[in-house]
C-alpha cells in the first residue's frame, strides 16, 4: 500500500456562443455633457467583470480612458436587447455590439470637434489623455469636454451610437447535422500530476498546467481569476462534486455546503496558467469567450493522471474514493 | 501565476492596444469586496410578502386534490396561489426560439413529475408564516411508477414520465435524436487495426453560486411591475414572463445585472413570473429567494450524462471513424436540454481531424430534477469522455498520449464533421506548450508544427 503519483493530460476546444439558437446583443453609447461615455445594455456581469471588460472596450475604440466609461448593465426599461450571459457568449457578441456603437459615437464627436477646428473630421485623432488633435498637430486640439459641450449646447447634436451584433440562426441539417453552432473556438490543453492513496482511494491534485488560447486577454487580470477559478472547479467537477453521490438513486443529495463537497483551500493544487492568443476573426479586439471551456481539460487531465498513478480507470464522474478503492479492489481480484 | 506567451501567434497579433491588454482593477470590486455592492436581495419595501412554495414529495404522481383551506386561514397569510391562477400555466423556455413543445406546468396541475417540484405557492407576511401555512397544505396524491435513468427511462414498456412529448426522448426534426453523418463509419471501422469502444457516465452537479436564485416584485402602482432579479438574461425571463401571464412586456419592468455567480442557474424562468403573479394578485412588494436547500435540490442541475464512444484507428495512430451515442438525463422537463443535447452533437469527435464520423444525442426525459444549461453545457462531459478515450486509445498502440493528440489535432481547413471547415486553430500550440511547461518531452517533428500554413 502507498501513495503513487500519475500525471495525465487532456486537450479541448470550446465554442463561443449559442447561434444555433440566434445569438443578438445590443448596445448603446452616449456621451455626458462633460465627455465621459455611458454604454447601456441588458447584459448581466455573474461577477466574471463583463462591465469592466466593456468599459475597456469601448475605451480602446473612442479613444479614452476606461476610467470614463460607465456601464449601465440590464434595466430593461433602458437597455437594449441582449440574449443573456451564457454560452462564453458576454466578452464577444456584447463586445462586438459596444465597438459598432462606440464607432459610431466617436464619429460623430469628431465631426463636431472637427467643425471647432474647422479642419476635416478624417484629419483627426485621440491622444488617450482627454484630447483631439489634428494629425501631426498637436498643437491644434480640443478637448473632449469641450467637444461635449459644444455638441450638446451649440451643434444640437448627440454623441451616440448604436450596436448590435448578430449571428443568423443555424439550423441542422436532418440527414447529416451539417451545422454553424459557433463562430470561433477557444483551446486548451492541461497537465495534471495527482497522488493516489492506493489504501483509501483519495487523490491529492499537486499541480496543473493550463494552457488556454484565447484569441485575446482582453484583461489580463480577469482572464486570469476566470481560468483560476475555473481549473479548480474542473478539479472540483472531476473528484468531488454530485448532487447524487449514488446516481440514479435518489437518496443522499446534499442540501448545504456541508454535504456538497467541494475542495477547500488545503485542497487547492499548484495552478499554473499560460495564455496563448490567436486573434478570431469575428471576435472583439480578437477575443474569444474563454468562460466554459476553462473549467473542462483538467476533468480528463485528473482522470487520467490518476489512471498513471494506479492502472485503474474510473469512467463515471466524479471519481471518488470509493470508486477508485472498487476499481482497485476488481483489479487486484482479476491478477 | 498567468503568463502571456506572446511568441505563438505573434505575426497575427497587433500588440499596441491601449486600454485592452491592460490588467487593470475590475471598478466593481471594491464594492463587492467591502460589501457595498447592491444585490437584489439588498432591497426591502413596506408590506412585502415571502413566497414558499409547497413542493411535491414524490417523484411522480398524479394529483387527485388540493385542499388550501387551512393554509389560507394561518395568521399572516395574504394569498394562496395554484395552477388556476397563472394565466398560461403550461410553457417551455425555448419556445422563443421555437424550441417545443411546451411541457412544464408552472404550478403543477394534473401530476408531478419530481420530487420537488412547485404545486402550490403560499404568501405571508413573514418567511415563518409562509413555512408553516405552506405545511398546512393537504394535497392528495396517487403516486405512479417513476423512471430514473436514462437507460430505464429508454426501455420499451417504461412509464411515460412527460406526456406532452409522448416518448421519454425529445423528438427532434431529425426523430428521436440529433444526428451527425460524416464520411463513412463503417468503411472507417473495416479500415482499422484496433477498435475501442467505451462508456462514459456522470452525475448531476450542482452551480453552487453564492447568491441563490431569487427576485423581488415591486408595484409600480400603474399596472407595471419592477422585478429585481438577478437572472443570466433579462429579456428572456420577461419574454418568457410575458408568455406565461398573458401581460403585455411594456407592463413588466425588469433590473438586475449584478449577479453573485450563476454558472448557468439561472438561466432558467423559476422565480420570476409566479412573484410577480403574486404581486399582482396582492397590489403588495413579493419577495421569493431559494433558499439554500432549494438552490442544491430544486434548481436546475448539470445534466447526467452517458456516452458511448467506438473508435476505430491504425496501428501508426490515426483516428480513422469515431461513432458517438451521447444521452443527456434531462429530468422531466425539457427546459434547456434539448439545446444542450444537439450542441453536443456538433463537439464530436472534438478537435480533431477524424475522416468518418457517425454521431447520435438524444435528450432523454426521468422523473428527476429537471436538468439545464451549466458552465460548458452539452461539451464538459462530451470532453471527459473524448479525452479519457484519447488516453485509452493511445495506450492501447503504446504510443504517448499527448503525441497522440499532435497526430490527430485539428489545423485550418480540416473539415469537422457538422461541416464547417476548422478556422482560428490552436490546439497545437496549446500542447506545445504544455509539453514545455509541464516538461512531458514530445518528439521534436510535434513541436515544429503548426494549425496553420504548410503541412
Amino acid at each position: 500500500m502507498a501513495i503513487r503519483r500519475g500525471r495525465g493530460v487532456a486537450a479541448v476546444n470550446y465554442p463561443t456562443g449559442m447561434n444555433l439558437g440566434g445569438d443578438p446583443s445590443q448596445a448603446l453609447v452616449h456621451s455626458t455633457p462633460t465627455g465621459n461615455f455611458m454604454v447601456t445594455l441588458s447584459s448581466v456581469d455573474l461577477g466574471q467583470g463583463l462591465k469592466q471588460v466593456m468599459a475597456q472596450i469601448c475605451a480602446e475604440t473612442i479613444g479614452v480612458s476606461a476610467e470614463q466609461v460607465t456601464i449601465d448593465t440590464a434595466d430593461t426599461d433602458t437597455g437594449p436587447h441582449c440574449m443573456g450571459t451564457f454560452a462564453s457568449r458576454g466578452t464577444h457578441r456584447i463586445g462586438n455590439a459596444v465597438i459598432q456603437a462606440a464607432t459610431e459615437a466617436r464619429q460623430v464627436m469628431l465631426e463636431v470637434a472637427a467643425e471647432e477646428l474647422e479642419v476635416d473630421a478624417s484629419d483627426l485623432e485621440l491622444d488617450g489623455a482627454g484630447g483631439i488633435h489634428v494629425k501631426g498637430a498637436p498643437q491644434k486640439s480640443i478637448s473632449i469636454f469641450d467637444t461635449a459641450l459644444a455638441a450638446h449646447f451649440r451643434h444640437g447634436r448627440s454623441i451616440s451610437g448604436r450596436g448590435m451584433f448578430l449571428i443568423p440562426r443555424s439550423y441542422p441539417e436532418t440527414e447529416t447535422g451539417a451545422m454553424k453552432p459557433s463562430t470561433c473556438y477557444a483551446h486548451a490543453c492541461t497537465v495534471a500530476e495527482v497522488d493516489v492513496d492506493d489504501e483509501t482511494g483519495e487523490v491529492t491534485v499537486l499541480t496543473v498546467k493550463n494552457v488556454f488560447e484565447i484569441g485575446r486577454a482582453l484583461n489580463p487580470k480577469m482572464v486570469e481569476q476566470q481560468l483560476v477559478g475555473g481549473s479548480w472547479m474542473g478539479i472540483s467537477h472531476a473528484l468531488y462534486e454530485t448532487t447524487e453521490p449514488y446516481y440514479p438513486a435518489r437518496d443522499h443529495g446534499g442540501t448545504d455546503f456541508n454535504q456538497y463537497l467541494m475542495p477547500g483551500p488545503g485542497d487547492l493544487a499548484e495552478t499554473e496558467i499560460i495564455v496563448l492568443e490567436r486573434p478570431s476573426a469575428d471576435g472583439p479586439y480578437g477575443a474569444k469567450g474563454p468562460g466554459e471551456m476553462c473549467a473542462n481539460p483538467q476533468i480528463p487531465a485528473v482522470a487520467n493522471a490518476i489512471f498513471d498513478a494506479v492502472g485503474v480507470r474510473v469512467d463515471t464522474l466524479p471519481i471518488t474514493p470509493e470508486r477508485i478503492l472498487r476499481a482497485l479492489k476488481e483489479q487486484r481480484a482479476a491478477v | 501565476m498567468i503568463r502571456l506567451a506572446k511568441d505563438y501567434f505573434a505575426d497575427q497579433r497587433q500588440d499596441d492596444l491601449k486600454q485592452l491588454g491592460q490588467g487593470l482593477q475590475r471598478s466593481d470590486v471594491p464594492g463587492h469586496v467591502t460589501g457595498k455592492t447592491a444585490y437584489f436581495a439588498d432591497r426591502s419595501y413596506p408590506g412585502m410578502l415571502h413566497l414558499k412554495m409547497v413542493r411535491s414529495p414524490h417523484h411522480h404522481a398524479r394529483i387527485r386534490s388540493i385542499d388550501t383551506s387551512e393554509a389560507e386561514k394561518h395568521p399572516g397569510v395574504a394569498k394562496v396561489l395554484t395552477h388556476k391562477d397563472v394565466p398560461h400555466n403550461v410553457y417551455t423556455i425555448l419556445i422563443l426560439i421555437q424550441i417545443g413543445p411546451e411541457d412544464e406546468q408552472v404550478l403543477a396541475a394534473d401530476k408531478v413529475r419530481w420530487k420537488g417540484e412547485a404545486v402550490v405557492a403560499v404568501l405571508a407576511d413573514s418567511e415563518r408564516a409562509a413555512n408553516e401555512a405552506a405545511a398546512k397544505v393537504r394535497i392528495d396524491y396517487e403516486v405512479l411508477p417513476a423512471v430514473f435513468d436514462i437507460d430505464e427511462a429508454l426501455a420499451p414498456g417504461a412509464p411515460l414520465v412527460n406526456e406532452y412529448h409522448g416518448n421519454n426522448y425529445y423528438t427532434y426534426d431529425s426523430g428521436s435524436h440529433r444526428k451527425v453523418r460524416f464520411g463513412d463509419v463503417e468503411k472507417g471501422f473495416a479500415e482499422a487495426d484496433h477498435i475501442l469502444e467505451q462508456t462514459y457516465w456522470s452525475s448531476p452537479i450542482e452551480h453552487a453560486p453564492t447568491e441563490t436564485t431569487g427576485c423581488i416584485v415591486v408595484p409600480e402602482g400603474n399596472d407595471r411591475f419592477t422585478c429585481y432579479t438577478n437572472t443570466q438574461a433579462m429579456f428572456f425571463t420577461l419574454d418568457n414572463t410575458s408568455i406565461i401571464l398573458q401581460m403585455p412586456g411594456h407592463k413588466l419592468h425588469f433590473v438586475g445585472g449584478t449577479v453573485g455567480g450563476g454558472f448557468g442557474g439561472k438561466v432558467d424562468v423559476t422565480v420570476e413570473p409566479i412573484a410577480i403573479l403574486a404581486s399582482k394578485m396582492t397590489g403588495k412588494p413579493v419577495s421569493f429567494v431559494y433558499s439554500r436547500e432549494e438552490e442544491m435540490q430544486v434548481s436546475s442541475a448539470r445534466a447526467a450524462e452517458k456516452i458511448v464512444i467506438k473508435d476505430g484507428i491504425s496501428k501508426d495512430g490515426r483516428i480513422l471513424a469515431r461513432k458517438v451515442t451521447g444521452y443527456t438525463d434531462a429530468g422531466a422537463y425539457s427546459r434547456h436540454s434539448p439545446y444542450g443535447a444537439q450542441k453536443g452533437a456538433a463537439h464530436y469527435p472534438g478537435p480533431y481531424t477524424v475522416p468518418n464520423v457517425w454521431i447520435d444525442t438524444y435528450c432523454v426525459y426521468t422523473n428527476r430534477t429537471p436538468s439545464s444549461a451549466m458552465r460548458g453545457f452539452g461539451v464538459t462531459i462530451a470532453d471527459f469522455a473524448l479525452e479519457v478515450q484519447m488516453d485509452k486509445l493511445a495506450r492501447l498502440i503504446g504510443m504517448d498520449p499527448l503525441e497522440f493528440r499532435f497526430l490527430n489535432a485539428y489545423r485550418d481547413g480540416d473539415m469537422k464533421a457538422h461541416r464547417q471547415p476548422t478556422e482560428g486553430a490552436a490546439l497545437i500550440e496549446c500542447m506545445q506548450e504544455a509539453s514545455r511547461a509541464a516538461n512531458w518531452p514530445v518528439a521534436e517533428k510535434y513541436l515544429q508544427m503548426s494549425s496553420y500554413g504548410e503541412k
